[in-house]
């Protein structure tokens, strides 16, 4: 069953197994505004939980995506390049960016679940 | 996910480097009503976007009309005896040539023929009472305008320079512009490109320019407060406009080819630099009578060393204000003034300043984004074609 974990910097995390599926959160793509790029990793990078793991451009800036855990990228969004609006219209599933195999589960307990996450866009809104 | 250092909004000012309180224009609360977005620019709280979105106001401006509150410009009318031969002293630009009820688009120079400001320079009237007393009508740039009403009342001393506090200034920009002004304020259908009409007369006149910041047909109204407000509400009534925000205000100019003043051109530009040759009057290259007219005249006959150019990129990419400009063996040639993604383009464009010998229309050249080579192309400005109107068919 797959569970959203969130960072503080609005990326989530969609963990399924030993992989995790990232991507920005809904509240993240409504303050970039349209997303005109994405610039992904390449597919078998190291990432560490912190580290940008990818650039996204919105008409107005460029905003750095940090991995929220460490480990492998063993895929990217590809559809991206051809429709980064995916990124605004639907963060959570078309608008994907990466999966990471993750290489310490406990990094996921330091993230926020789904009510703490709400709890923390309530404190920043 | 947080913003890239070198790369954070050039539209936005950091709140810390003013300590005082941000003004807001007329339109506020109707820009607070429409769910905008609203950021500090030039001293104001503007709106950056409504909750449209950046994409989808420039493209709406491009097909049928959007709305912009520009009222936080610099409005003034300076008067006085031979006042255009007079202003002749700061600028470039043919004055004395300008007809009653024509607009100019020139520039302040200081001593080295360096940019201060653009604005547009309007002869509202030209004379007064029979003798030479003569009305421009300038708009200058919101970041610009402290230091521009400074430099006229510094160098002008003998002119009069009312400026226009209490006037909001309307953008309403796009195909259907002038149908949809006509329901509002006689006599603008049929106005020429660059002319401006006077409705009524003192303090609640109207003056009502044909042009604009986008490459669009479009109209600028500067008006007084109050009434400004109102017009802009039943403006917003008719289907067929939308508000628009100073996001979509930059996409749109930069499709069009058009400088922002503090990024395109500065302090470090000449007009000739520029590209903004066609601006500088036939007259004022051989007479001068302008700061740095020497300077000027000898890149007009040499050529400058460097030029603006605009760059569009093979890739969907952006390369943003500061990006370095190198050939495609890797020498660093110039750098991006202003760039983004262009939505009517549907690609990335840019335009920055390259050393003369690459400015060739179609010269391959590498932006250089995040350590990686982009590559892109010299191409020729505006990235849209314009669509000024040209008047009724013969």
């Amino acid at each position: 069953m797959a569970e959203f974990r969130y960072t503080k910097e609005h990326e989530y995390i969609k963990v399924d197994g030993d992989t995790g599926v990232v991507g920005i959160t809904d509240y993240a793509q409504g303050q970039l505004g349209d997303v005109v790029f994405v610039e992904l990793p390449p597919v078998g990078k190291q990432v560490a939980k912190g580290a940008e793991a990818a650039v996204v451009e919105s008409v107005k800036a460029a905003s750095e995506v940090y991995a929220p855990v460490s480990g492998e990228i063993v895929a990217v969004n590809d559809e991206l390049e051809a429709a980064p609006a995916a990124v605004n219209q639907d963060p959570a599933g078309r608008g994907w960016f990466l999966k990471i195999k993750i290489r310490d589960r406990a990094e996921l307990d330091g993230l926020m679940d789904e009510a703490a996450y709400q709890d923390y866009l309530a404190t920043i809104s | 996910m947080a913003p890239c250092s070198t790369t954070w909004d050039p539209m936005a000012e950091s709140l810390r480097s003013s300590e005082l309180p941000l003004k807001t224009t007329p339109l506020h609360a109707l820009h607070v009503k429409l769910g905008a977005r609203l950021v500090p620019f030039a001293g104001y709280h503007m709106p950056v976007q409504y909750p449209t979105g950046i994409i989808a106001e420039h493209l709406h401006t491009r097909r049928r009309a959007g709305l912009f509150d520009v009222s936080h410009m610099g409005q003034a009318v300076l008067s006085g005896p031979q006042a255009a031969r007079r202003l002749e002293r700061l600028v470039p630009g043919d004055l004395q040539g300008l007809a009653q009820g024509r607009i100019r688009y020139t520039q302040f120079l200081d001593a080295d023929g360096n940019i201060l400001d653009d604005l547009m320079v309007t002869r509202l009237v030209a004379s007064l009472d029979g003798r030479d007393t003569e009305q421009l009508f300038l708009v200058v740039n919101a970041a610009r305008k402290a230091d521009d009403f400074a430099h006229l009342r510094e160098h002008l001393p003998d002119l009069d320079l009312a400026i226009l506090e209490d006037h909001a200034l309307l953008a309403l920009q796009g195909p259907v512009a002038a149908e949809v002004l006509a329901r509002h304020l006689a006599g603008v259908a049929d106005m020429p490109f660059m002319s401006m009409r006077t409705i009524g007369a003192g303090h609640s006149r109207i003056h009502v320019s044909r042009s604009g910041y986008t490459g669009e047909d479009g109209f600028e109204v500067s008006i007084p407060a109050a009434e400004g407000v109102a017009l802009a509400e039943r403006l917003l009534d008719e289907p067929e406009v939308k508000p628009i925000g100073l996001g979509a205000r930059d996409t749109l100019r930069l499709e069009a080819g058009l400088c922002l003043y503090g990024h395109d051109i500065d302090r470090t530009t000449t007009p000739v630099e520029a590209a903004l040759s066609w601006s500088i009057g036939r007259r004022r290259r051989i007479e001068g009578g302008f700061p740095g007219d020497e300077r000027v005249r000898l890149q007009l006959d040499h050529g400058p060393p460097r030029l603006r150019i605009g760059l569009r990129l093979e890739g969907r990419a952006p390369a943003r204000e500061g990006t370095d400009i190198a050939t495609v063996e890797g020498v660093i040639v110039g750098k991006v003034t202003s760039g983004g993604f262009g939505p009517s383009v549907d690609g990335s464009i840019a335009m920055g300043y390259v050393d003369a010998a690459h400015a060739n229309v179609g010269t391959r050249l590498h932006l250089m984004v995040r350590g990686k080579a982009l590559p892109a192309i010299v191409a020729s400005l505006p990235f849209v074609p314009t669509r000024h109107f040209r008047g009724k068919p013969a």
